[in-house]
């Protein structure tokens, strides 16, 4: 014992003077290593608001399906976080970000490694954060995308065929889409603009969405004689509850979006990014509110709900550069979409649980496109290529996975279990057994 | 004839017979202002259940997600009041009265003859078990 505490104590006292030296060469000052913690940071704070929003997503879900559905929709989310996660570190991250690359696909199987531990000032890249903060932050991103489609394909879908997918959406598809712009790709270099991922992010899981829709077809009985037989809710306390954590959550998704925090205007911006942000949110939920009642003649919460997130998709594409004003207007038209796209895409019987589609796919492409009103360095067809080339590929990819998945071990639940419920027919437990069948 | 008969099978004397079962149906929201004029005019007791049904309104429509449903059975609160026949002209007035919007879906009043009323604790019977 003694002898191990002197020889640590020993090799400690040798590597002073080396440490010192180092230190007298090149210890950069605050002024050097001052951004790169402020960036670090942002990503870490950034990260955990955007990790946040897995919560979110889980509680709108659970909120928005039947009560017989509710613990499987919970799994569902779960597990689909926990996934990207892993798939994220082992293929994701050096796939979207490989650096040089040919710009449509870079380096597979690739593991993110982190830095060591107690790095030295010197060996690290100054000029921007920590790959492990960049790392954490960028896949809280991914997670949301799989929530997406978890959201409209509820009710109906099995539990492992939608893993499969995600293992497939996580780990590939959308790093790759990704690297096309984020990742310095193709898109980037052509112009194209999309500041948090109106169309990298939240389009993306929307088209996966329709695609696993139009495979998987709508719940029993939701349309039937030519009419849409609504299906409400389990519990909107929960929505709502969803709504506001996903709106929390969002300042992280943009704001951290700066990515650099190590100035005056970095940190300026930062701030005026989430201010646009919750203006958009909140023209979007009062534009829903008023649209509903005067259509309606009630208010519909699930709208209301539906219509702030879909303000949030629509900033996000540029959530920097317009006035709060601007924000507004654009997170408003939103709220529109949603009011207008929801029972549309009923007439086509396209069965979306949660409003996933209109929130995350049509108001993306609205925010993508609305970011050549304020940001002048864009033109409208460079966006919509953009636009187009990741509705191409994800759609048609997950259309060509869904129907893989469906012809060989079956993507929808039996006609019995889904009448049951997927909580007691998949699970065998349920999430409120103390309350009668929903 | 009828009347002795079932009587004598029921075990009651002849006066015995005169106890009315009121059923009325009302809006919900109304149940409270309902019980409170009824206790005031001397009702010792109600059973009130919570049901659904439909009659000329015919059930609603409302809109979930811009999709329209027919809500069928309409909510609706039962009262049944067991009481002496003098008791039951002033009873039903009270409740029309109170329970009245004016707007369909008030409800309906329906009394019926009751065969035999036993109070469980003394086992009185007849309007003594009311």
């Amino acid at each position: 014992m003694t002898q191990k505490l002197t020889y640590l104590l020993g090799t400690a006292f040798a590597l002073v003077p080396a440490a010192a030296m180092a230190q007298d060469a090149a210890a950069p000052g605050f002024d050097e290593i001052g951004p790169y913690i402020m960036t670090t940071l942002l990503f870490l704070v950034g990260g955990f608001l955007v990790f946040w929003m897995a919560a979110g997503f889980a509680m709108l879900e659970a909120g928005l399906v039947r009560g017989k559905n509710v613990a499987m929709q919970l799994t569902k989310n779960m597990a689909l976080f926990s996934i990207a996660g892993i798939m994220y570190w082992l293929v994701g991250f050096n796939l979207m970000y490989p650096g040089e690359f040919n710009g449509y696909i870079g380096g597979f199987f690739n593991p993110t490694v982190l830095e060591p531990v107690g790095l030295a000032a010197a060996d690290a890249s100054l000029d921007y954060a920590s790959v492990a903060s960049d790392f954490f932050f960028q896949l809280m991103f991914v997670a949301a995308t799989a929530s997406i489609v978890s959201g409209a394909l509820a009710e109906r879908i099995k539990l492992w065929p939608f893993l499969a997918f995600v293992v497939v959406l996580t780990g590939f598809m959308y790093p790759i889409s990704g690297s096309w712009q984020w990742g310095g790709g193709f898109l980037s270099e052509m112009g194209f603009s999309d500041f948090a991922g109106s169309t990298v992010v939240h389009s993306v899981g929307g088209w996966a969405a329709l695609a696993g829709a139009i495979v998987l077809g709508p719940r029993l009985g939701k349309y039937k004689d030519g009419r849409t037989v609504p299906m409400p809710g389990s519990n909107l306390a929960l929505a709502t509850l969803g709504t506001f954590i996903l709106w929390l959550g969002w300042f992280g998704f943009n704001g951290g979006s700066q990515l650099a925090a190590g100035t005056v205007g970095d940190i300026t911006d930062v701030g005026r990014i989430f201010a646009n942000t919750n203006m958009a949110a909140s023209a979007g939920a009062v534009t829903a509110l008023i649209l509903t009642q005067l259509i309606y003649k009630k208010v519909d919460l699930t709208m209301v709900l539906n219509g702030a997130l879909a303000g949030l998709v629509s900033i996000t594409a540029e959530p920097l550069a317009p006035s709060l004003f601007g924000s507004l207007w654009i997170g408003a038209v939103g709220g529109v979409i949603v009011v207008f796209a929801v029972p549309m895409l009923d007439k086509f019987k396209i069965d979306d649980v949660v409003g996933a589609i209109p929130v995350h796919l049509i108001a993306g492409i609205w925010g993508t496109i609305a970011v050549v009103f304020y940001n002048a360095e864009t033109s409208l067809v460079t966006q919509l290529t953009g636009i187009l080339a990741y509705g191409v590929f994800t759609f048609v990819v997950s259309l060509v996975f869904w129907l893989i998945l469906k012809a060989t071990i079956g993507i929808r639940v039996s006609e019995e279990a889904e009448i049951n419920g997927l909580d007691m027919a998949e699970l065998g437990m349920e999430a409120y057994p103390e309350f009668s069948k929903g | 004839m009828l009347q002795v008969q079932s009587a004598s099978v029921w075990g009651l004397r002849e006066r015995d017979i005169k106890v009315k079962l009121i059923i009325a149906t009302i809006k919900p929201y109304k149940l409270e202002e309902v019980r409170e004029a009824l206790t005031a005019i001397g009702v010792r007791g109600m059973m009130v259940s919570e049901i659904k049904g439909f009659g000329a309104q015919s059930g609603h429509t409302e809109i979930y997600r811009g999709a329209e449903y027919a809500v069928n059975f309409v909510p609706k609160i039962k009262l049944e009041i067991a009481v002496p026949e003098d008791m039951a002209d002033s009873i039903v007035d009270t409740i029309t009265k109170t329970a009245r919007t004016g707007k369909i879906g008030d409800g309906k009043i329906f009394v019926l003859d009751l065969a035999q009323a036993v109070r469980v604790r003394t086992g009185e019977t007849g309007p003594d078990a009311l």
